[in-house]
């Protein structure tokens, strides 16, 4: 387990460090609270807490281009989830089908329909505010533009909203549903079917890649940076 | 993957609120303690969740009052050639082995096996934050990101129950419905998952200090 150096309070982790950044910054793990000096994670590498292990930071290469290209794309595909076909069941000439918003409102009318508030907000439109929330924020961050108004907020939604947007789950409640009728009727995959399968490898793509420290450094050094023309120094 | 070169003889760290600041969880950030919210990302400060336990138990109870419906009373009814079959979620699962054993598994997992071990996870770190136990801080946050991880994956049976009503409405041949226990188990789920947020980890960490101060 490599680790963020420690003592008393840990040294930063090379010589360039000190003159890019005078004044030292402190950063506190979230798991075990240990106090430790800034350091910047080597290209692909990480930091790690000194105490816990805990993953503090990550830089992959790209990843802030990755995420945003990933919160793009599924922006697309969900909005393509929810115009094109979805589901399709034929049975003895009887066939009957269900889109991706009549699967997510499944439950109006019946006696739980208070559940598909609930449903709609996990499979449709929380996954919707969180990829827009993360195109909000890494854009102009990308582009070397200052940050977005309410940037801030818009990345702590992101954050909070990460363990209810259930698209994922969606899928694999999906491929449960086909097996469980699949012995009485015919089913056909509409292309709304695929986009969401796009769409759950977009969002474990994003997971993998993305450092919420590292975004929150771009954000803080994007504000205080000069106003024109100013890039973003590259990772 | 490259390595930061470790000083020789490092001394064990200071918290960050032993050394008087607190840290955002959401950003990093350590600042002064007598700041409400974080200067970098405007997040809330807290050096440790306020009243974490006092929630951490109240959504775990509502969401374990939650889970005894979602078992016994009907997930899913079935109106099938002018017969009327409901099952509970154990029941459906038990039917499905008959053709399907593997997707059986995974219905038993999410629905059964996850949930029962989630609580039972979840009051064991409560526990283990109240009571000096053996187990070490690092494994019981291991448990903790577990519990975390895999809590969604419960909502797994209650989105099926959505498709199958919304796909399987032919007549008099066939058409499925939500039972009650549709809604049960998802607020049984939803309340578990609160349950595991309201858990500050750094509380598992002051518990395994030597002059541990509680809450």
């Amino acid at each position: 387990m490599q680790g963020m150096s420690s003592s008393d309070l840990p040294p930063a982790s090379g010589p360039a460090r000190a003159e890019a950044a005078p004044a030292v910054e402190l950063i506190a793990c979230p798991v075990c609270d240990l106090l430790q000096r800034q350091a910047d994670p080597p290209v692909n590498g990480r930091v790690s807490c000194a105490r816990c292990g805990e993953v503090l930071m990550t830089n992959r290469r790209g990843a802030l281009e990755r995420t945003l290209v990933a919160s793009i794309s599924s922006v697309i595909l969900m909005v393509a989830a929810i115009v094109f076909p979805f589901l399709e069941l034929s049975v003895a000439g009887l066939s009957s089908s269900a889109s991706v918003l009549e699967v997510a409102l499944a439950f109006r009318g019946t006696i739980v329909a208070a559940l598909s508030i609930a449903t709609l907000l996990l499979i449709v439109v929380i996954p919707l505010i969180r990829a827009a929330a993360l195109t909000y924020t890494l854009l102009p961050l990308i582009l070397g533009r200052r940050p977005a108004p309410r940037a801030e907020r818009a990345f702590r939604l992101a954050r909070e909203l990460k363990p209810w947007a259930m698209a994922e789950v969606f899928v694999v409640g999906v491929a449960v549903a086909l097996v469980k009728i699949a012995g009485m009727a015919s089913i056909s995959l509409g292309p709304a079917f695929w986009a969401l399968a796009g769409v759950v490898v977009l969002v474990i793509s994003e997971g993998a890649s993305l450092c919420e420290w590292t975004v929150w450094r771009e954000i803080e050094r994007a504000r205080k940076a000069p106003p024109a023309g100013t890039r973003r120094v590259a990772a | 993957m490259s390595r930061h070169p470790a000083p020789a003889g490092a001394a064990p760290g200071r918290t960050a609120r032993a050394a008087g600041l607190v840290g955002c969880r959401v950003c990093g950030l350590a600042s002064p303690r007598d700041l409400a919210t974080c200067p970098r990302c405007g997040a809330h400060l807290a050096s440790r969740a306020p009243r974490s336990l006092q929630r951490v138990w109240a959504l775990w109870l509502v969401g374990l009052m939650c889970y005894v419906p979602a078992n016994l009373l009907p997930m899913l009814i079935t109106d099938s050639v002018g017969q009327h079959y409901a099952s509970t979620i154990v029941g459906g699962a038990v039917e499905i082995a008959a053709h399907d054993l593997p997707v059986a598994l995974i219905i038993l997992l999410a629905s059964v096996a996850i949930p029962i071990a989630k609580f039972i996870a979840i009051a064991f770190l409560a526990l283990s934050i109240r009571r000096r136990g053996r187990v070490p801080p690092a494994a019981r946050v291991h448990l903790y990101e577990f519990v975390e991880f895999i809590g969604r994956w419960s909502m797994i049976d209650v989105f099926v129950v959505a498709i199958l009503t919304a796909l399987v409405h032919m007549g008099f041949f066939a058409s499925i419905a939500p039972g009650p226990a549709a809604a049960f188990f998802a607020f049984s789920v939803i309340f578990t998952m609160l349950s595991a947020q309201a858990m500050d980890p750094r509380l598992i960490w002051d518990s395994a200090e030597p002059d541990a101060k509680h809450g």
